[in-house]
């Protein structure tokens, strides 16, 4: 984390494609996330930010506002604030309207917990504010799994009062899971009734994501399932920009790319602010490898964006590596940078989820180390609202017959049923 | 297009890049972004000048490039980004 002395001169083409000026970095980015805080109520399994305990160093109001006022000054028109769970924090909805009053419009992810008939109706009051509730199960089965129990009615309770306040289309944020890929048409619906949009994202293994991916993360076929849901449900979906690896599945030209840049913007167009005020390449790698710098200790966010080393380096010409060879780099542009780190994959070679099976062949390698993770604020003791990874389900292979009964109802000894 | 007055939406912010300028509609947030400094000119020229050719003059834009920058401007004017200039004292 280096602050350089003065920003880099970039030698740019005259002309060219958007993407290439967007590969060689912004004056601002076109809009940043904003972790407010680390605090969170749910303990959700995949939480890409390892969130649950407030951080002492935490941004005070006055610090958040001069963010907001620097943000105003350079230009960026809005910021996705989410956490933790941002509206826990007792400013939060000051901070709110001090950003709308400053020209930077707010999305903010939340999980509903503070969206009562009151809080609905002030949001249905402002303009310039886009809310959304993350949801990953079209079930309370699917969804309480991984975001703990009660977690999907306090979503549905918040969609509801926002809807019942008149706030128009709200978005519904899903992490697609091996879980739930199979409910996308149930996640249609879902947002339908409640006048919503619906918002499909990665499921990366960044920060708790980690310890799950392995579980968690859609299988090969469940990969082209999502691409052709996508395909043929795009104009009303909206990704983020999430599953430019996904394109690889369209065409060698490019052709079946999702909408979207399909591009990696980290560093470029895009980055993170923590609640202490860290700024990290991109909201999926909270880790020192892609910590920028600090808005109080190094000068302000514009220093940090425009002059960070780290950042200077992720707008310099990259090459594919491994991946320069195969005919399908134009589309996918080897994928997602977060998702090959936390993975232990080198960040020139393909992705973990290369549509190709690239991926496969790279997690098997021997040489694969997966990095220590970056900064934990995961509760020290699990609460009522952690989720409890495991189903019932009955022995395999019972529904031939038992495979192995047990030995008797009161067979005692520890060798019982033992035969050396 | 070429002999109409217009001018800059009173809803939108231009913020230059090293390469142009992003153009942000508060009204209908889109986003779109002026690929070349000239064409950043002359959109920012737009409201000082009688008409679009005037604009397209100061800002030194060859003639054989017209047709191009209108396409961008009708583009522009798509997502209400530049809008025509309907008051007085604009020539028609």
């Amino acid at each position: 984390m280096t602050i350089l002395e003065s920003r880099p001169e970039t030698v740019r083409p005259q002309g060219g494609t958007l993407i290439q000026q967007f590969e060689l970095g912004l004056d601002a980015p076109i809009c940043l996330t904003w972790e407010l805080t680390y605090a969170c109520n749910l303990e959700c399994a995949h939480c890409l930010s390892s969130s649950g305990r407030r951080d002492p160093r935490e941004l005070t109001t006055e610090q958040c506002e001069a963010v907001i006022d620097e943000l105003q000054r350079m230009q960026v028109f809005y910021v996705n604030i989410g956490g933790g769970e941002p509206t826990i924090r007792p400013d939060f909805w000051h901070l709110l309207q001090y950003a709308v009053d400053h020209q930077v419009g707010v999305k903010f992810s939340t999980n509903g917990v503070r969206l009562n008939p009151e809080r609905a109706r002030f949001l249905a009051s402002t303009d310039y504010v886009d809310v959304q509730i993350s949801l990953d199960g079209a079930t309370a089965e699917v969804n309480d799994y991984v975001r703990g129990p009660g977690s999907f009615d306090t979503a549905i309770t918040a969609l509801q009062n926002l809807q019942d306040a008149g706030f128009e289309d709200a978005k519904i944020s899903v992490v697609c899971t091996r879980q739930n890929i199979g409910q996308l048409d149930e996640f249609k619906a879902l947002a339908d009734r409640f006048g919503a949009t619906l918002r499909l994202t990665r499921l990366r293994p960044s920060g708790r994501g980690a310890d799950v991916w392995d579980e968690l993360h859609p299988l090969p076929e469940q990969q082209r399932e999502l691409y052709d849901w996508l395909v043929a449900n795009g104009g009303d979906v909206l990704t983020g920009d999430s599953f430019f690896h996904l394109s690889a599945f369209g065409g060698t030209d490019g052709g079946g790319a999702l909408p979207g840049l399909n591009l990696c913007g980290a560093g470029r167009v895009v980055c993170l602010i923590d609640p202490i005020g860290d700024v990290y390449a991109c909201p999926f790698a909270i880790h020192d490898n892609f910590l920028a710098g600090n808005l109080l200790a190094d000068g302000g966010f514009q220093t940090v964006w425009q002059r960070s080393e780290l950042f200077a380096e992720l707008r310099s010409p990259q090459t594919g590596g491994a991946c320069s060879s195969c005919a399908f780099f134009d589309s996918c542009r080897g994928g997602c940078m977060a998702a090959k780190f936390f993975t232990g994959l080198p960040l020139d070679g393909p992705d973990p989820e290369c549509v190709q099976g690239y991926g496969e062949s790279a997690l098997a390698s021997p040489d694969r180390v997966l990095p220590p993770q970056g900064q934990d604020h995961s509760k020290a003791n699990p609460t009522r609202n952690q989720p409890v990874m495991l189903t019932l389900s009955r022995r395999p292979g019972l529904e031939d017959g038992p495979a192995a009964p047990p030995t008797s109802a009161c067979a005692e000894s520890p060798l019982a049923g033992f035969t050396p | 297009m070429l002999g109409e007055p217009w001018t800059l939406s009173p809803a939108v912010a231009l913020r230059p890049e090293p390469f142009g300028a992003m153009a942000y509609h508060f009204g209908n947030r889109k986003l779109t972004f002026l690929k070349r400094m000239e064409l950043v000119q002359v959109v920012r020229g737009l409201a000082d000048h009688a008409d679009v050719r005037a604009a397209l003059v100061a800002a030194g834009v060859p003639e054989a490039q017209w047709p191009g920058y209108v396409d961008a401007l009708a583009g522009l004017a798509a997502a209400d980004m530049i809008r025509p200039r309907t008051m007085e004292g604009a020539v028609a």
